[in-house]
Order: C-alpha cells, then sequence, then structure tokens
C-alpha cells in the first residue's frame, strides 16, 4: 500500500499576524503540524504491516523543507515541496488544488492528512483534495485496516463512532490520539537528509491560477474579558457554591 | 433579497441538528426568505422546524443514500441545485459532517469557502475569531457564486419565527462513482444526564486530572449538582480516559452553559475557543500560572483532588438541611 502523507508547517508558539494580515511563517520558530503526525505514524504503520513507501507532500514557503524533514526522519521514503511566492496567502481551494496536483504525480493507494491544521483549522482542504481527485474520504479516523472492499475505517462521531467500507485510493484524515507518533531516531534524522525531496514548479504541475479568493480587510482585538477572583485554600469551597447559586443552578 | 440565501441543514431521523436552525436565524439578518437544503432520513419532517424558524423554502429528499454514504452525495446534489439556480452563498455549521460536504462541494464548483465564522454580514462579507478568540478577523470573498461559510455552532442563539416552508422534493440522482464510502454499522455510547450542548452546568477534565479514574469525582459532582454535564480537554481525550463526545474545544464541542467548571485543565488556545461563551468560569488548577486562572470569574488555585469531593460534600451538606 504506497500512501501520500500531507504535511504543514504551522509556528509552534502563539501566532502571529504580519502587516498584510497574514500569520508569519518565515523566521519563526515552526514545525511540522503535530495533527500531521498521528496520520504520518498510521501511514508508517501500514506500510510496515503490508508493504509499499510513504511519500510526505508539503506546501508552504522553503522552511517547510523542515515539516518534510521531518517527516523523512520518522520514516518516510521521500518527499514533494511546492515552494513558490505566489502561494503566499494561498486559501483553502488553492492549497487543495496544489496538493492534489502534488499527490496525482505518483501512483498511490491512499493520502493521509491530519483532521484541521494547528494555526488555521479549517478542516476542509482533505476532502477537498479527494474531490479534485475524483475518490472517496473519510475523515476523523481513529482506525483503518485494509480489507477486501478496500478499507475498513473506524470514523469517530458526535455521539460514538461509525465503521466505514471504503474504496481505495482515497483521503483520510486522522485524528490525534489515534496512534501514537514515534520520535525520529538519530540514524532516522541522519537518513533522512540523503533522502530525496522533489520540488515541482507550479508550472511542473499544471497550475496556472494560484489567486485566493479571500482578503482579510480588518483585524482587531476582541474585547477581553476582566478576569475575576482568585481563591486559595480553605475560601474556595465556599465561594464555588455562592457562584453556583448565584447562577441559580443548584 | 429573497433567494440570496442558502443554508445546509443536516438532519437525522430525531429532527434538524440544532446548528441548523442557529444557520436560519443569522441568514434571515440579509436574506429575508432564506432556502435550507435537507438531505437524508427525516429531510421532510424536518421541514416543518425548518420552516417555523426561517426557511421560506425547504428542498429535502428522505433518500437514505445521504445517511449510509455521508459527504460526497449531499455535494453532489447541492452542486445540481446550484448549477440550475445560484444563490449568493449556502451557509454550513462548522461541524464535521457538514464541513465534508463543503469542502466537496468547494472542489466541485471553485467557490471561495471561509471555515470558522462567527458572524455574516452578506454573502461576501464575514468575520471569524482567531488565536483563541482573542483577534477578529474581517474577511471579503471572491469568486463564483455562491461562497460558502461556514459558521461556528452557538455563535448566535436560534429564534422561531413561526413560518411555514414550502417543501420542493428533491430528486437523489446520485451515481454509484460519486458515493464513495459507505457506512456499514454504527454505534453510540450509552448517554445519561443531559447533552454538553444543551446542559445548564457543565464540568470539564483536563491533564490534572491525571487518568480516567478522576472523571468519577466529576461524575459525582454532576450527580449532585443535577443538570450537569460532563466534558474534557482534548489532552484528557487524546490520551484515552474519555471518548472523543466529551471533548470541548475547537475541535469538539462548543458549549454555552450558565456555569463552566474547569478542572486541571491549563487553557491552551485550542479549548477557550469551546468554553468562552459559558456566563460563569470556575477554573480550579494546582498551577497559578494557568491561563485559564486569569480569564475564570472564580479561579482557584488548588489541589481538585480536595477542592472537588470537598464541594460535592459541601452541596449535599446544603440540599440536607
Amino acid at each position: 500500500m504506497n500512501v501520500v502523507v500531507c504535511a504543514k508547517l504551522v509556528p509552534t508558539g502563539t501566532p502571529t499576524l504580519g502587516p498584510d494580515h497574514l500569520v508569519v511563517r518565515s523566521g519563526v520558530d515552526a514545525a511540522l503540524d503535530p495533527g500531521d503526525e498521528y496520520g504520518l505514524e498510521l501511514a508508517l504503520q501500514l506500510t510496515e504491516q503490508h508493504g509499499g513507501d510513504v511519500r510526505v507532500v508539503s506546501m508552504g514557503p522553503d522552511e517547510a523543507g523542515q515539516a518534510v524533514q521531518r517527516a523523512l526522519a520518522m520514516g518516510a521514503s521521500r518527499g514533494v515541496l511546492v515552494s513558490d511566492p505566489s502561494l503566499r496567502g494561498a486559501d483553502a481551494l488553492v492549497t487543495a488544488r496544489v496538493l492534489a496536483a502534488a499527490i496525482a504525480t505518483a501512483p498511490f493507494d491512499l493520502v493521509v492528512a491530519g483532521v484541521e491544521s494547528t494555526d488555521g483549522y479549517t478542516g476542509t482542504v482533505p476532502v477537498t483534495v479527494a474531490e479534485i481527485l475524483g475518490i472517496a474520504s473519510v475523515t476523523a479516523v481513529r482506525r483503518l485496516e485494509p480489507s477486501d472492499a478496500g478499507a475498513r475505517i473506524e470514523r469517530m462521531t458526535e455521539r460514538g463512532y461509525d465503521v466505514y467500507e471504503c474504496p481505495l485510493p482515497a483521503v483520510v484524515t486522522v485524528t490525534a490520539g489515534a496512534v501514537e507518533p514515534r520520535y525520529p531516531s538519530l540514524k532516522g534524522i541522519m537518513q533522512a537528509k540523503q533522502k530525496p525531496v522533489d520540488r515541482p514548479s507550479l508550472h511542473d504541475l499544471g497550475l496556472s491560477d494560484t489567486t485566493a479568493t479571500q482578503t482579510v480587510t480588518a483585524v482587531t482585538d476582541a474585547p477581553t474579558k476582566a478576569g475575576g477572583e482568585i481563591v486559595q485554600g480553605d475560601d474556595a469551597v465556599g465561594r464555588i457554591v455562592d457562584l453556583l447559586a448565584e447562577a441559580k443552578v443548584i | 433579497m429573497a433567494g440570496a440565501a442558502w443554508v445546509f441543514a443536516e438532519v437525522a431521523p430525531d429532527g434538524p441538528h440544532p446548528a441548523a436552525l442557529e444557520l436560519l436565524t443569522h441568514a434571515r439578518s440579509f436574506d429575508e426568505a432564506p432556502a435550507a437544503i435537507a438531505l437524508g432520513p427525516g429531510a421532510i419532517a424536518a421541514a416543518t422546524e425548518l420552516g417555523a424558524y426561517g426557511a421560506a423554502t425547504v428542498y429535502a429528499s428522505d433518500d437514505p443514500v445521504f445517511a449510509e454514504h455521508p459527504g460526497r452525495p449531499a455535494a453532489h446534489v447541492l452542486a445540481g441545485l446550484i448549477e440550475a439556480e445560484p444563490p449568493e452563498v449556502v451557509l454550513f455549521a462548522q461541524t464535521y459532517d457538514s464541513r465534508d460536504v463543503a469542502g466537496r462541494l468547494q472542489g466541485r464548483i471553485g467557490s471561495s469557502l471561509m471555515g470558522n465564522a462567527t458572524s455574516i454580514r452578506d454573502p461576501r462579507h464575514a468575520r471569524a475569531e482567531i488565536f483563541g478568540g482573542t483577534k477578529l478577523v474581517d474577511v471579503e470573498l471572491a469568486g463564483p457564486a455562491p461562497t460558502l461559510i461556514l459558521l461556528r455552532p452557538k455563535s448566535i442563539a436560534a429564534e422561531p419565527t413561526g413560518g411555514t416552508a414550502r417543501v420542493v422534493p428533491v430528486e437523489a440522482d446520485v451515481p454509484d462513482d460519486v458515493r464513495g464510502a459507505r457506512i456499514v454499522e454504527r454505534n453510540e455510547e450509552a448517554a445519561s444526564g443531559p447533552r454538553l450542548e444543551e446542559a445548564k452546568v457543565v464540568l470539564a477534565g483536563g491533564r490534572g486530572l491525571g487518568g480516567p479514574e478522576a472523571f468519577a469525582i466529576l461524575d459525582e459532582l454532576a450527580n449532585e449538582i443535577g443538570g450537569a454535564a460532563v466534558g474534557a480537554s482534548r489532552a484528557a481525550v487524546d490520551a484515552g480516559w474519555v471518548p472523543y463526545s466529551y471533548q470541548i474545544g475547537q475541535t469538539g464541542k462548543t458549549v454555552k452553559p450558565e456555569v463552566y467548571l474547569a478542572a486541571g485543565i491549563s487553557g491552551a488556545l485550542q479549548h477557550i475557543v469551546g468554553m468562552k461563551g459559558a456566563k460563569r468560569i470556575v477554573a480550579i488548577n494546582k498551577d497559578a500560572d494557568a491561563p485559564l486562572l486569569a480569564m475564570a470569574d472564580l479561579g482557584v488555585v488548588g489541589d481538585l483532588f480536595q477542592v472537588l469531593p470537598a464541594l460535592t460534600e459541601e452541596i449535599r451538606r446544603r440540599k440536607g438541611s
């Protein structure tokens, strides 16, 4: 089973906005999105058990190469990084078009992504990629195993979980906690530097229009709520009970 | 401006998703006669309630294909309806199921999609909160109509109009090659007590609980208060202590109770997004620097393993006297 993993570089600290109202992505501490590590781990386990290899695909500034390197160090065998100044400020649709084109540069059985990024949280890009590729998708996956029909998949729901039969190829998004991501070994980190990373241009991918359809017109501070009372020790219980009584819930 | 706004209404045999009623309420602020699209078992019956919350027209199909194959067939049918008579905007709830439909639809029609909106001014202008609700971002959407905007649940309160919707049956013409993954089994956890989203009091546990056993302390307190629901932070869910259905936050549920009591939750931005609308916030943490203490109406610096049982005992004592 050949698996493609989508990887995003996200700021590790509290993100900040630049004068262009976009998240500052260059010159800040950043790492592979922790949400992507679960998908990567699932992909590595699948290929270790059933054969095939893992290709990691990322779109971002040059620094996004760090996210690709991390994935290679964890065990992916090759990387694809799409980096172009015109992609700065790319919206969900442009991102999905770029990822879909990069994914389609080689055959695959499964595409794995995080449920949503830790900086943007839109959470629609993976299914849009699936639609562009014309294949099935299941989101919020906590378990996946190959089956006669393709894959048997467990998806989290608001009240429990559903089991799916899913034809392959397909796109899945993997929830945090589904698997325990491994740490890259020293050997893995050394080997990662030798692994191939393709850097196709937008032209190579057959993409021309990468104009974002969204413009941030204003950023303002949300009204902040003043902090309340801080108590310690023996007063605490009485004060909580008072508050519950004020709220008329006891 | 009639026919400008459509609402994608999630439906189930027991009625429309509460977020669908919020979407209709919000759509009415810029379209006096919004339409709702309801697909799946229960859709036609749901039209009565959707109409009562302002839907002038409900495009509905009870076909089971929409429940057996979530997402893809709904996007296919929506794309067909849009092609016939495009509205200016389609509103979705920011839930796992609706955003799968929205993402699919975007791939089909190439419209602009905005996630996590908290208010919508008109089909081309909406606002979102970012960084845990500390910044408000106003966004302008371009591209072909309709725009696709996902509104976070509980961003506004649903208000009925007492209206009646015209029901337009929709043909569920879904070819096999756009059905995709199929549900073969559903598993629901046995639920006791009120649902998290509806409870007047929410008690939430985080990493500070140290393990699954400690959730029994919250259950006991919930029981004593009555009408309280127990939830959790992402850290506690990821650790496997409680199921995902407990999760409150950006990923997970949004709650707006009268009282929110957080025990052993430090207050990551992704958690705050899901609970900052609570009327009163109580936070218990042994770390005086926990960010949630600073935004709580009542912050308790202390050991939750002492405070919570003592609190349960005190409520029991007061009720007894």
